[in-house]
This record gives structure tokens, C-alpha cells and sequence, in this order.
């Protein structure tokens, strides 16, 4: 895909109590935003495992977030904190696998909050669309290329 | 030597040696093991040729032992050869298994390696700037090498693979088992990992001394304390890949007072080793804070390494993404 028509693909993990009642307070108030995000409701933010993050982004998403519960608000009291420590050491792993810490964001957005989830996704995606695709190949580099 | 016995092969691919060793380290136990079958090729100790296995039937040897990644030209060559030839093919060891070792090259690829191997280490000898070619011409003779691939391999992401003999090296005793079950026809289902499917930590003595509410203040690494023999390594701030590897080492490391490095691989459940260690120890990180958590996370010296040490080229994402490699 050529940058010019590049379209960043983002998935979001939203946490089913806050994040995704936010989204769906976005949606009934008719706010207009990027399309570019791919929900995936989830209990809590807690419930996103690392292996869900990378498996996006080794299917070809562009960019990757997690939102929950502001901090002192989750529903299962500390998933959110749990969540902020897998994303901090997440971040670095990936970008040792060349991956931007750019690419994979934690937010934390409440069931009110429909107009930050707006600006979340527009955020992103405006910023993903700078940083250009990451087209993440982890077969490359060897007999399959050749052939 | 009657033709009854089963056939049976070893070879090597990107490995140390040590799963070589694991077979010789049957001590006695090897000479049942010699007097149940016939060995057919085995390059480290037996001088069979490869031109020997083409000329055999295909599928006349009963089991190939393959161990080591698959790097190079030649090493899939000869996985391809031992699959046409063999019944079953076993990866044996944590480099066939997982990658192995090796497979942490997979944070670089072929031009870096090239680059510190043949020009920047210190003890390198080379003023000519000479790098191995493929192809090199000599005297009007064409001289030719393997091919060295920018990413290493696990050997089922090259041929079919029948059973997993985990481990940095396979434990004999699963060594053995492997090699009764097969000789007994008494085998699971294939693509069975011929080791326990439950965790390091299941086995481990220093279980018990796990506190109820496990939390880590400070990451150390194993030479900057004094590690207590007895109690257990995460307990004691030390990173320990128990939770998340399987069991059926002989808890070796363990019993030497050197946390799990992770060599036997995940259990059934788990795809992603170093994904769920992340996730496991993680949560166990005692901080709420941004700053805290930042300033814990960033004390951790090469967390993917640490995490991936033996199984980057079966994880997930495989390998560094082949453009941010400098
Ligand atoms: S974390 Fe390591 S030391 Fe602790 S119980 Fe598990 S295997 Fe044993
Ligand atoms: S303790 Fe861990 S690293 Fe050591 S042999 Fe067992 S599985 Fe491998
Ligand atoms: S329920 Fe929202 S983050 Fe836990």
C-alpha cells in the first residue's frame, strides 16, 4: 500500500464496564471520528494478554490500544494496575522486536468519557498515519522468500 | 546385524553439540538403546555419508532425530532428505523444539552478524574485509557454501514435525522414553511434546517458600546477590521462567541455585512463552504508579532476551522486524 492512501488499521481492547460504554456513549451521541480503530470488548483490561497484542500486530494491525478503567475505578479493583505494568514492560519487548512503542498505547477512558474516546481514536490514528505502516513479516528472511 | 531392527538416525543443524552429548550421556543405557536398533547416519560419531540416506528407500528409517534450528541452505536440505526418508521425525532438543539459542539471532540478521563475526570483535583477523560467499571461484574451480538465511528456524517451520524432545539439553530420561515409547509403538498423538504438560514451578522444592502475595520490589540479576539455596527465585527477586516453562528437566538449573532459563518450553496451553512469562511476572511487579512501574520495568536488562532466550523463532512475532534491524 502506498503511503498516500495509507489507512492505518488499529485494534482496541476496551474494557466492557468504562472503555466500551464510553464508545458506545460516542456512538448514541452521534460524534463523528476516525473509523480506523477495530473494537474488541473485553471484561477488564486486565484480560488482555500479551499474546493478544502481539498477534495483532503479526496479522497486520498498524497500531494497538488498551483502554480501561481510570486508576481506582476498575470493576475487579486492580486489573487496570496490572494492565499499566504489562503495558510498560510490553512496550519495551516490542520495540525490541522493532516495533514503536508509538504503536501500542494504554488509555484510560470512562463510561462518560465519550468525547475522550473520540479524541483517543482520532489521536491515533492521525499519529499512525504519520508513522506509516508497519507491515510486520516474522517469516521473512529466509526459504520462503525464495521461493 | 539383522534387518529387523528399526533404522534410525541422528543429525545436527544449528545446535551446540550438546544434544549430540545427551545421546552419549545414555551411558549404558546407550548400549540397549545400540543393541534395540541399527544407526543408520549419525555425522558426529558414525562416518555414513549423505549420499548413503539418498540411496535408501524412503521412508526405510523408523525415526530421525534432528537436532539444532534451521539457519542455512544445507540444514533444510537435510531436513527435507531425513523427512522423505523417515517414518517419524523427532526435533529433538530446545533449538529443533523452539529455536533454541541460536534463534536469539533472530534480533539481527545476516549482514550484522556478518558485520561483528568477520569485521568488529576484537579477536577478529581479517584485513582483506573477506565475508563466506555462496559461490566463490578458485582457480577456475566454482567453490560453494550454504546459504546463511537472515532468520533462524524451528524445524517444524521447515518440514513436518512428529514429536518435541524438549529441552537445553533433553533430560536422558525423556530421552529414553521417547526411544521405548517409539520402540513399543506405544506413542501419543502426534505433535505431542514428549515431556509433562505442567509447569516448571510444579516440581520445583522451592515452591512451597513462594510467599501467598508475591511481589518484587527490585529486579536482580543471579551475580548481583547472594541467592538463598532454598527459597524461591522470584521470592528473591531474581528472574526465574518456572511459571511458564514445562516441567521434565530434572529441575537442573534449579538444583545448581540458577533460576529457569526457560529451555523446556511452554506447557500445552500456552502458545507464547515469553508472552505469558511477561504477563506473569508483570503483575507481580510491586508498583501502581506510572514513575514506579517505568523505573522498575526499565531496570530489567533485555527483557525480550530474557524472556525469548530460547524460543523467539517459534513465538509469535518470530523474529525483529527485518527493516529495524541496523
Ligand atoms: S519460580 Fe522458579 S524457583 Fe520459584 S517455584 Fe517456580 S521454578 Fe521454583
Ligand atoms: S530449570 Fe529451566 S532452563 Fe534449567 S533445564 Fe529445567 S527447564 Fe531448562
Ligand atoms: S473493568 Fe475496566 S479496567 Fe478493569
Amino acid at each position: 500500500m502506498s503511503q498516500e492512501h495509507f489507512e492505518p488499521k488499529l485494534v482496541g481492547f476496551l474494557c466492557t464496564w468504562c472503555s466500551y460504554t464510553g464508545a458506545d456513549l460516542a456512538g448514541t451521541a452521534r460524534m463523528m471520528y476516525a473509523p480506523n480503530v477495530r473494537i474488541i470488548r473485553i471484561m477488564c483490561s486486565g484480560r488482555v494478554d500479551p499474546q493478544f497484542v502481539m498477534k495483532a500486530f503479526q496479522e497486520g494491525a498498524d497500531g494497538v490500544f488498551i483502554s480501561g478503567c481510570h486508576p481506582g475505578d476498575c470493576h475487579y479493583k486492580d486489573g487496570n494496575t496490572k494492565t499499566l505494568r504489562r503495558h510498560r514492560l510490553l512496550s519495551r519487548v516490542l520495540e525490541q522486536f522493532g516495533i514503536e512503542r508509538e504503536r501500542f498505547r494504554l488509555e484510560w477512558v470512562s463510561a462518560s468519557e465519550g468525547t475522550k474516546f473520540r479524541q483517543v481514536c482520532n489521536e491515533f490514528t492521525e499519529q499512525i498515519r504519520t508513522l506509516g505502516p508497519l507491515n510486520f513479516n516474522g517469516n521473512g528472511g529466509g526459504p520462503h522468500e525464495r521461493r | 546385524m539383522s534387518d529387523a531392527k528399526p533404522k534410525v538416525a541422528f543429525y545436527w543443524c544449528s545446535s551446540c553439540g550438546g544434544c549430540e552429548e545427551s545421546i552419549v550421556d545414555l551411558a549404558e543405557d546407550i548400549l540397549k538403546v545400540v543393541a534395540a536398533v541399527d544407526i543408520v547416519f549419525w555425522p558426529v560419531a558414525l562416518d555414513f555419508k549423505k549420499k548413503d540416506v539418498e540411496a535408501m528407500p524412503d521412508k526405510s528409517i523408523a525415526v530421525s532425530f534432528i537436532n539444532g534450528a534451521i539457519r542455512m541452505s544445507e540444514q533444510e536440505e537435510m531436513a527435507h532428505l531425513l523427512r522423505r526418508k523417515s517414518q517419524l521425525v523427532v526435533a529433538h532438543g530446545a533449538c529443533a523444539h523452539l529455536g533454541g539459542i541460536p534463534g536469539l539471532a533472530n534480533f539481527w540478521n545476516k549482514s550484522t552478524i556478518f558485520r561483528t563475526a568477520y569485521h568488529t570483535t576484537v579477536s577478529t583477523d581479517n584485513p582483506a574485509g573477506l565475508e563466506p560467499q555462496p559461490k566463490t571461484s578458485l582457480d577456475g574451480h566454482e567453490l560453494t557454501l550454504p546459504e546463511f538465511w537472515d532468520t533462524v528456524y524451528p524445524l517444524d517451520a521447515i518440514i513436518d514435525v512428529d514429536y518435541y524432545l524438549p529441552g537445553c539439553a533433553p533430560h536422558r530420561d525423556l530421552i529414553l522414553n521417547a526411544v521405548t515409547a517409539i520402540l513399543e509403538g506405544k506413542l501419543p498423538p502426534k505433535g505431542a511434546v514428549l515431556a509433562p504438560n505442567k509447569s516448571c514451578c510444579d516440581d520445583c522444592d522451592r515452591n512451597e517458600t513462594k510467599p501467598e502475595k508475591m511481589t518484587i520490589k527490585e529486579i536482580k540479576r543471579p551475580y548481583e546477590v547472594l541467592l538463598d539455596p532454598k527459597t524461591c527465585f522470584l521470592a528473591q527477586g531474581v528472574i526465574c521462567m518456572g511459571p511458564a516453562t514445562r516441567s521434565g528437566c530434572g529441575e537442573r538449573c534449579i538444583e545448581g541455585n540458577m533460576p529457569c532459563r526457560g529451555c523446556m518450553g511452554p506447557t500445552d496451553q500456552v502458545y507464547d512463552q515469553g508472552a505469558k512469562f511477561l504477563s506473569a511476572f508483570a503483575s507481580i511487579l510491586d508498583a501502581s504508579e506510572e514513575k514506579d512501574v517505568e523505573r522498575l520495568v526499565d531496570s530489567i536488562v533485555d527483557p525480550a532476551g530474557t524472556f525469548y532466550r530460547f524460543s523467539l523463532p517459534s513465538s509469535i512475532l518470530k523474529r525483529k522486524k527485518l527493516e529495524a534491524v541496523r
